[in-house]
């Protein structure tokens, strides 16, 4: 295991950045958000969460994805570059580093989309652990360890000592790289951390939610349960929880007429919105209740059925603290399975 | 042959949209036309039936678009074809504008003018200052749709 | 808080059980102490989870759109500031007035999460209210701050204790304004002051956080188009992502001059932003502005007065009187 002493974090960064673009927990008109890094850069580990996840790095809002001008019966294509050159994302906390394997479910099957495959393929996750989970909290109901996250290198911060542990090959071609900003040093301190936070995970008011009901639950009954009425009326049928959500994946695809060409980009979607897959035939979910439905059912029911049990959530909480009537999936959850009665 | 190329880049025309009424704007325009007086070319007219008919959006779009200023003309007040259309117009013009401002847009590049169908002087006349004012503000970089840009 | 509570549940139930009203839009408790959720209860519920506390700052009456729909009267619980949204709304014929039975209900002020938060008080698992205090239990022991400190941005200017609306006042209004006496347009009028490109500067480091999710606008009692412009696909400007810094700019000052003359300043669109964007700062330069130039109004005080933006006098001033304001002079 290495180390550098948190006064000095910045020689760190410094060194990454040098040969890669470094994405970092930076404050910005006071949010927290993952942005590249630079001098001026108010870097902000301290966070336990930024606002949008770190899935912006695989999977960002909006991409162009080509360009093309239509001259009467020609038509010019511009193929938009592909991601090729390495990047590191630092500072993911257990349940976004977790999403990413989520995430791989759906763009890694075939057929590959080559967007995200590119980012994925040179993208280096150092991922940071958790010291001081909060209530929201709940990755321990999807056996995510918030003390030994996933990622090519597994970053601590005990005390004012940031430990650095590389775990795959890219991680360690990385620690390589910078490896004389470092001094080596042993596990004691981290273990001891890992049993404290342990203690408070332990203690998380959200272990108390039943989600084994789900597990092998009949689909048709979860969706025809007459709960979904009383659950879906409060919501207000915003973005706010898909936009935050480290697992949504859904995009849009439009082109962008700029006067001298068109641009086709694609963008996060939200399937709580009215035209979400609306086409011609004009039949895509008419009704609200059926579009909030759909969110919870396709993390809770469908993703899971087609993915080995594997549930579309990793209980970052970021829906709960962010949506603006407090409508969110543990309630979802608690209702469905009949413990809010 | 070099430095004159360069010359020639540097020498900006500011593009500009005029929103005219149809009823009097239009044909101060039209009368400016037709008795010959000057007025830049670079100015683009749209043609409305009162300038009430515009919207925050047009202005917001023109911007969009690369226009470098914008200036909505209409019938004096009291005056308008429909009675009181730019009497909306006036309070709807003055509150985006002071908000356009508020953002940091600079004010000089919105203006509201009354131009009646007798008044091509006045139109020229507006024309040309606007589009002076507007060539030393320079271009249009805040309130602009990057993507547009060649 | 606990008195009202008690008052108010014996009210809806007596409202619920003489057939007054079939329904009431009410607060649910959730799994923590803050996170409360607007629901509506029928007889059988029983006010299960019902909750009225300090967390319960949001605004009811736009859900009446929709419930106002359906078969029957429905009963709605509205704050002091939340009446002002519901006149607006009558006036705009977006709610069947026969259809609502409106209870007017005190307010001492309701806190924010996020500002409680900001003070580092993290793993919250209990609030209670002190006096002028507020104390959280949390996963790292007990903490404590100032009740003052945590109130909502809309609570520092309060509106007052009066109803503007309403069919029953469920405790007689308090005289005297409890909280508020911040100035709210201090703010506005400190940007104002600012050269044009530190506002600039200022909106942008703001603007560029919008992830778009359209909370603001689907919070908003104002907003209540069937189809919102920006999601109308023939309208030209319909987007899902704010694709360039033009249309981060081009949607906030859009939707605040949609809301421009009928806007009550509830600040419902800053609560919600998940990115805590100052939003209510739009709206209210737009008031500002209108208040000065048109002289003072309030939407949603009454229900017929027109608004400024549907107005007009022959004396109106013109629109190169902006050139005379600001900072820059």
């Amino acid at each position: 295991m290495l180390k550098i002493s948190m006064n000095e974090i910045d020689k760190l960064f410094k060194a990454i950045a040098e040969s890669d673009t470094l994405y970092l927990p930076i404050e910005k008109g006071d949010q927290i958000e993952f942005y590249a890094y630079d001098d001026d850069a108010k870097v902000r580990l301290d966070a336990l969460h930024t606002v949008k996840s770190a899935k912006d790095a695989f999977l960002p809002n909006c991409e162009t994805m080509m360009k093309f001008k239509v001259e009467g019966k020609n038509i010019e294509i511009e193929e938009q570059a592909r991601v090729s050159e390495e990047f590191v994302i630092l500072g993911v906390r257990a349940c976004d580093a977790r999403s990413f394997a989520i995430l791989d479910k759906v763009y890694l099957s075939d057929p590959v989309d080559t967007f995200y495959a590119a980012r994925r393929e040179h993208g280096i996750v150092v991922s940071l652990a958790c010291s001081k989970p909060e209530e929201t909290c709940f990755c321990t109901k999807f056996d995510i360890d918030a003390t030994e996250p996933e990622g090519d290198v597994i970053t601590w911060i005990v005390d004012d000592v940031f430990y650095w542990e590389a775990k795959t090959e890219k991680g360690k071609a990385l620690t390589e790289k910078i490896k004389a900003v470092f001094e080596e040093t042993d596990n004691t301190a981290v273990e001891k951390q890992k049993e404290e936070v342990k203690a408070v995970l332990d203690r998380l008011p959200l272990n108390s939610m039943d989600m084994e009901y789900l597990k092998g639950a009949d689909m048709m009954e979860l969706f025809k349960s007459p709960k979904w009425e009383e659950l879906y009326k409060s919501c207000l049928g915003c973005g706010t929880c898909t936009f935050v959500c480290p697992t949504c994946q859904c995009y849009d695809i439009r082109d962008y007429d700029t006067g001298h060409g068109i641009t086709r980009y694609r963008c996060w979607d939200s399937c709580m919105y009215k035209d979400f897959t609306m086409m011609a035939h004009g039949t895509n979910r008419k009704t609200q209740l059926e579009r909030f439905r759909q969110r919870f059912m396709h993390k809770l029911s469908y993703f899971p059925i087609n993915n080995d049990g594997e549930f579309g959530c990793v209980g970052c909480g970021r829906c709960i603290s962010k949506c603006p009537i407090s409508m969110n999936i543990t309630k979802v959850i608690k209702t469905l399975g009949g413990d809010s009665e | 042959m070099q430095v004159n190329e360069v010359e020639e880049k540097k020498e900006f025309t500011p593009l500009i949209v005029a929103f005219c009424c149809n009823w009097c704007s239009y044909a101060g325009a039209d009368l400016a036309g037709s008795n010959r007086l000057n007025y830049p070319a670079n100015i683009k007219i749209i043609r409305v039936p009162c300038s009430c008919r515009v919207n925050p959006l047009f202005i917001l779009r023109a911007f969009q678009r690369g226009a470098d200023g914008v200036i909505l003309c209409g019938c004096h007040p009291g005056d308008c074809h429909y009675t009181t259309g730019n009497y909306y117009a006036r309070r709807r013009m003055t509150t985006l504008f002071s908000m356009l401002d508020y953002l940091g847009i600079e004010k000089e590049r919105t203006r509201v003018e009354w131009v009646s169908a007798a008044e091509g002087v006045k139109f020229a006349q507006t024309m040309n200052e606007f589009a002076e004012a507007i060539t030393k503000l320079g271009e249009n970089r805040k309130l602009r749709d990057l993507r547009c840009e060649k | 808080m606990r008195e009202i509570r008690e008052l108010l549940v014996k009210k809806i139930n007596e409202l619920l059980e003489n057939g007054t009203v079939n329904r009431v839009i009410g607060w649910k408790a959730g799994d923590f102490c803050y996170d409360v959720t607007p629901a509506v209860y029928t007889k059988e519920d029983n006010l299960c989870d019902f909750l009225f506390d300090g967390f319960c700052g949001a605004n009811q009456s736009k859900y009446l759109i929709n419930e106002t729909k359906e078969e029957g009267k429905v009963l709605v619980l509205l704050k002091p500031c939340d009446s002002y949204s519901f006149n607006q709304l009558i006036k705009e014929h977006r709610i069947d007035k026969e259809k609502v039975y409106a209870l007017g209900i005190p307010c001492s002020g309701m806190l924010d999460i996020n500002k409680m938060k900001e003070q580092g008080i993290t793993g919250i698992l209990n609030i209670t209210e002190d006096g002028d205090k507020v104390k959280a239990e949390t996963l790292y022991g007990t903490k404590e701050c100032d009740r003052k400190d945590v109130l909502l941005e809309r609570c520092l200017c309060c509106k007052g204790s009066k109803h503007v609306a309403y069919d029953e006042l469920l405790v007689p209004e308090a005289e005297e304004k409890e909280l508020g006496g911040a100035d709210r347009f201090s703010k506005v009028a400190e940007l104002e002051a600012m050269t044009p490109q530190e506002r600039f500067d200022f909106w942008r480091t703001e603007l560029s956080k919008c992830i778009r999710c359209n909370a603001c606008r689907n919070v908003c009692p104002a907003c209540s188009c069937r189809t919102c412009v920006f999601d109308n696909a023939a309208s030209g400007v319909a987007a899902k992502v704010n694709a360039d810094t033009f249309e981060e700019n081009m949607f906030h000052i859009i939707r605040a001059w949609h809301v421009a003359g009928r806007c009550t300043d509830c600040g419902e669109c800053s609560r919600v932003c998940p990115q805590n964007i100052p939003l209510q700062l739009l709206n209210r330069k737009f008031i500002k502005d209108m208040n000065e130039l048109y002289g003072e109004f309030q939407a949603g005080e009454d229900s017929e007065t027109k608004g400024p933006l549907t107005a007009f006098t022959k004396e109106d001033a013109e629109p190169g009187i902006i050139y005379t304001r600001g900072g820059d002079r």
